[in-house]
C-alpha cells in the first residue's frame, strides 16, 4: 500500500522534508515508526505524536488502508 | 469547515470590529476576551523576536470544530469565535483572539477558559520562536 507521510515542526528540519509517500506492507504504527527511524535517526531524538487520516492513534494502531500518516511534535497554540 | 486561521497578526482593528458586530445581538449580556500575545521570552541569554506558526491545517480546522461544538453543549453561549495566527508573528502582537458571548456573565468566565485551555492541549499548531541572532527554537505549550 501506498502512504502519505507528514512531518510537522521540528520533525520537518529532522527529516528535511514536508511530506512523502512510501510503500509498505500493512502494518502498525510502531512497525512504521521503526522504518521511519531507521531511515531517519534523528527522528528517535524527539517527542511526538502520530495521526491517522488526523486522528491521534497509539502505536498498537494497525494500518491496512491508503491513509495519512502525520507525525505531530508538542503543540504550541496560542 | 470555516478555517479558524489567519496570515500573520491578529490588529486591534479586527478585533474592535468583531466587537462591533454583536451590537446587533441584543439578547447577548456579557463577552469575554482571550488575546494571546507574542512574549519576548529571554532563553538562554537570547530574546525571541517572533514566533513562526504552522499548522497541520486540516486537523487544526477539525480540532477547532470538536472544541467549538463541545463548548456549546456544555455552556450556553450565544456566539463564540476563534482566529489563530499562521506565519511569523513579532513579539507584543496578537496571535490568539477567543470571543465567546452569552446572556449572562458567570458562563462566560468559564467557557472561555475550557476553550483556550483545549487549544493549547488538542490543536496541532507548531510555533518556532525566532532569536534576534536569526538562530531558532521550538516552543511547546506547558
Amino acid at each position: 500500500m501506498e502512504l502519505t507521510i507528514k512531518y510537522f515542526g521540528m520533525l520537518a528540519e529532522v527529516t528535511a522534508i514536508h511530506e512523502e509517500q512510501i510503500q509498505i506492507d500493512s502494518c502498525s504504527v510502531a512497525q512504521l515508526l521503526e522504518k521511519l527511524k531507521d531511515q531517519y535517526p534523528k527522528l528517535g531524538q524527539n517527542d511526538f505524536k502520530v495521526a491517522v487520516n488526523q486522528q491521534l492513534v497509539d502505536h498498537t494502531y494497525s494500518i491496512n488502508n491508503q491513509v495519512e500518516i502525520a507525525l505531530l511534535p508538542p503543540f504550541a497554540g496560542g | 469547515m470555516k478555517s479558524v486561521f489567519v496570515q500573520g497578526a491578529i490588529s486591534s482593528e479586527f478585533i474592535g470590529q468583531s466587537i462591533a458586530k454583536h451590537q446587533t445581538k441584543t439578547s447577548i449580556g456579557a463577552h469575554n476576551i482571550f488575546l494571546g500575545q507574542v512574549r519576548a521570552d529571554m532563553i538562554e541569554g537570547k530574546t525571541v523576536t517572533a514566533i513562526d506558526y504552522t499548522a497541520y491545517e486540516e486537523m487544526a480546522n477539525q480540532k477547532f470544530h470538536e472544541i467549538r461544538e463541545a463548548t456549546f453543549a456544555k455552556y450556553d453561549l450565544t456566539c463564540m469565535h476563534i482566529y489563530h495566527s499562521l506565519g511569523p508573528v513579532k513579539i507584543g502582537e496578537i496571535c490568539l483572539f477567543v470571543f465567546v458571548s452569552s446572556p449572562r456573565r458567570k458562563i462566560v468566565f468559564e467557557a472561555l477558559e475550557y476553550v483556550v485551555e483545549a487549544i493549547k492541549a488538542d490543536v496541532p499548531v507548531f510555533g518556532k520562536e525566532i532569536f534576534e541572532d536569526q538562530t531558532h527554537q521550538w516552543k511547546q505549550n506547558t
